[in-house]
Order: C-alpha cells, then sequence, then structure tokens
C-alpha cells in the first residue's frame, strides 16, 4: 500500500499515514514531498513501532 | 531525549529570552515578538488602517522571514509552491488575525504573555486549545485545502524581496509611509537589534518547525510532544527574563497591551486556534513557510495584514463594542468552510 501526502498542509500527511495503519499492516509506503512532512511522518510511524526506511521522498515502513 | 527535542528545546528557549531582551530593550510590554501585533503595525505603516499611533515597520517580521529564507536556502528546503485554495486561505488569514486582535496578540504573544504573568492568557490558551480541538474534528472528519503543486519561482522570491524593501524603508523612514504620530513611533527596540532578534527567531523557527498550535494539535492527535516543548520553552525562556528585568507583573489587571473582558479573550482565541488549524500553522509558521516558497501562506500573511487593517478600521480590536458580533459572523465562516471542505 502506497499512500501519496504530496502538496498536503500540515497535519494532513502524518493523519493519512494514521488512517493507513489503523489495521495494523505489515508494511507500507508513504510519499512526501517535503522534509517537513518526512520528518513527521517517519517520527509517528516510529512512535507507532514501525521500522522506517527512506529513498528519497519515499518512506518505507515495516513492522 | 533525542538530540532534536533538545534543538527544539534550546531554541524555544533562545525565542523566549530574546523576547525578554526586545521588551528591556524598547519593545511594548510582552511584546518582544508578537507576528499579529507586528503585521497589524507594518499595515498601519502602509495606510491599510488609521491607527497612526501602533504604524511602525517592525524589523523582527522582516528578520523572521528573510532568517527563514537564508536557513531555507542553504538546507535546499526552499521550494515555490501553492496553489491549495488560495483564497480561502486568505480570508482564513483575515480571520486569524481578527481573533488575535480581539485577545491583543498571535499565539506565540499568548505564551510571552502568560511568562509575563499577564494570567489573561491563561483564558486565552483556553479558547485557543479549544479552537484547536474544533479543527481536529473536522480534520478527523476529512477537512482539506487540498494539495499545492509547484508554481513559478517569482512568486517565492516575493515575500523576501518585500521584506529587504520594508528594511530600506523603516531605516529611510520616507515621508510617504507612516510612522507613529508627529514623529513619535510605537514603543520599540533598537532597529538592528529587532533585525537580529528576528533573523535569529527565522532560522529557529525554520530548522525545527516551531509551531504554536502545531504543539496542541500534534499532542492531541497523535500524542507528539515535539512541537509542544517549543511552546512550553518559550514560556520559560520568556518567564526566566521577565522575572530578571522586573518584568514579571501577575494577575489579570492593568497588563500590558491587554484588556480582561474573559469571553472576548477565550472567543478570540477560539477563532484563531480554529483559523490556524485549517490553515495548517500558526501565523508564526506561516511567515517561515512563506520564506521556503510557500505562495499559499504569503496569500495567508496578506490576508493577516488586510485583517489588521479591517480590524482596525472598524473598531474590533480588544473588548469593542464591535469585536463581539464580528467573532460570530468569523465563527460562522469557520464553521461553513470546515463543513464544505470535506473529502
Amino acid at each position: 500500500m502506497t499512500i501519496d501526502t504530496s502538496g498536503l498542509s500540515c497535519p494532513e500527511p502524518v493523519l493519512k499515514t494514521k488512517q493507513a495503519i489503523k489495521n495494523q499492516p505489515a508494511s507500507l509506503e508513504v510519499l512526501v514531498d517535503n522534509n517537513t512532512a518526512l520528518q513527521n511522518v517517519k517520527r509517528f510511524l516510529e512512535n507507532n513501532k514501525y521500522t522506517v526506511t527512506i529513498e528519497d521522498y519515499l518512506l518505507k515502513a515495516k513492522k | 531525549m533525542n538530540k532534536k527535542k533538545l534543538w527544539m528545546i534550546i531554541g524555544g528557549l533562545v525565542i523566549g529570552v530574546m523576547s525578554g531582551l526586545l521588551v528591556k530593550f524598547g519593545n511594548p510590554g510582552n511584546m518582544g515578538v508578537c507576528i499579529a501585533c507586528f503585521l497589524r503595525d507594518i499595515s498601519g505603516s502602509l495606510g491599510l488602517h488609521s491607527t497612526s499611533k501602533l504604524a511602525y515597520i517592525r524589523p523582527e517580521v522582516i528578520g523572521i522571514v528573510l532568517g527563514g529564507f537564508i536557513a531555507a536556502i542553504i538546507t535546499k528546503e526552499f521550494n515555490v509552491k501553492g496553489g491549495s485554495s488560495p483564497f480561502i486561505r486568505f480570508l482564513l488569514g483575515m480571520t486569524v488575525m481578527i481573533g488575535a486582535l480581539a485577545f491583543l496578540g498571535c499565539p506565540l504573544r499568548m505564551v510571552l504573555r502568560l511568562g509575563g504573568g499577564d494570567l489573561n492568557a491563561i483564558i486565552g490558551i483556553l479558547g485557543f486549545a479549544c479552537g484547536i480541538l474544533v479543527g481536529i474534528y473536522f480534520l478527523n472528519k476529512g477537512f482539506s485545502l487540498k494539495r499545492n503543486y509547484k508554481q513559478p519561482k517569482a512568486g517565492g522570491y516575493m515575500l523576501p524581496a518585500i521584506m529587504v524593501t520594508l528594511l530600506a524603508l523603516v531605516i529611510i523612514k520616507p515621508a510617504f509611509l507612516i510612522f507613529g504620530v508627529e514623529g513619535n513611533l510605537p514603543p520599540h527596540a533598537p532597529i538592528l537589534l529587532s533585525l537580529t532578534a528576528g533573523l535569529i527567531t527565522g532560522v529557529i523557527a525554520q530548522r525545527t518547525r516551531l509551531c504554536m498550535v502545531g504543539g496542541i494539535r500534534d499532542s492531541v492527535m497523535f500524542k507528539d510532544s515535539y512541537l509542544l516543548l517549543g511552546f512550553v520553552s518559550i514560556f520559560v525562556g520568556a518567564l526566566i527574563t521577565n522575572l530578571i528585568f522586573g518584568n514579571f507583573n501577575l494577575g489579570f489587571e492593568g497588563q500590558p497591551a491587554a484588556h480582561s473582558v474573559w469571553y472576548v479573550n477565550f472567543i478570540g482565541m477560539v477563532v484563531a486556534g480554529w483559523g490556524s488549524v485549517l490553515l495548517g500553522g500558526c501565523p508564526l509558521r506561516q511567515l517561515v513557510l512563506s520564506s521556503e516558497g510557500n505562495v499559499d501562506s504569503s496569500v495567508t500573511i496578506m490576508g493577516l495584514m488586510m485583517g489588521a487593517g479591517i480590524a482596525h478600521n472598524l473598531k474590533l480590536v480588544g473588548a469593542a463594542d464591535n469585536t463581539m458580533p464580528a467573532l460570530m459572523i468569523l465563527i460562522g465562516f469557520l464553521l461553513f468552510v470546515s463543513l464544505v471542505n470535506r473529502d
């Protein structure tokens, strides 16, 4: 599952991520388009026990 | 504690201490930095309202935009974007300004006022938190101003360019602009000090993403206290500095640039908080986003300045007779936007 948060204002990138992990998927990808959203989404995923790897502006999260 | 949080605490403390120093060196009480008040003062200087005794081009605002701009260029975070509901953002900017001026301060000054012992700020914070909670409710229901997109570059350079021009104008003080009444400028710190404090604030705010509305919002929505640390640190920094310089005065009455009509303070900050959540950031954050090339935020700044003009010309500032009816109309507007703009 990939969610695209490009161009959205705070806190929508994190909110969309929160909605996406509601059912605890084993993995997901989140596309962002700026460093602020990148850091916010990364912090949120890590707080929710996902391991995050970053490729450019794509966050890959795994349980 | 991780490094980012530590930097946020240090950054918040520095901004709080600098705000206390700016008051010590001439700024109005508890108004080291206030984005609403200072944009209002700039509006006055440009003739957007006729309360000339408040008309001054505040170098703090110039510094924040230029500091944010320089930091964004160096870190390659300068990206020109826009097109996410610009007109609604303009109107939300006006709304946030009118709400903030009913309370007499933006969310940043609200914290600084508390740091000076002004207990009316507690009422403001309660209203602010309520406004944020209402905004969160609509965000959770799918509220969005939709995506922004890449824009032609010139737009992103405009606000920094305007700020450089304003800096030249505040130094030259040409007769076609308004600066106080008959040469009596409103209370202010020396230009160089104000500008330097602004530049440092701009760099800190750009690097840490400091946002007064984001602190409470993220704590409630995501149990994330990162931005709230900045909010609290600014308070602590201002409190200590005010105590040292004897500018701490605990109470509701007789506070500088404040009134103690609780329901106006409360509802004013409900409007400012709700509007800021819909915008995605407080007025300080809007300045910094503009400096990073977000032209929607630049439009929001213009809305804030227009709101200041209207608030002063129509006498909606503080606890005036016209304030509460205006705030009620704005709540109607916020409700309309919140309900209509859903996924």
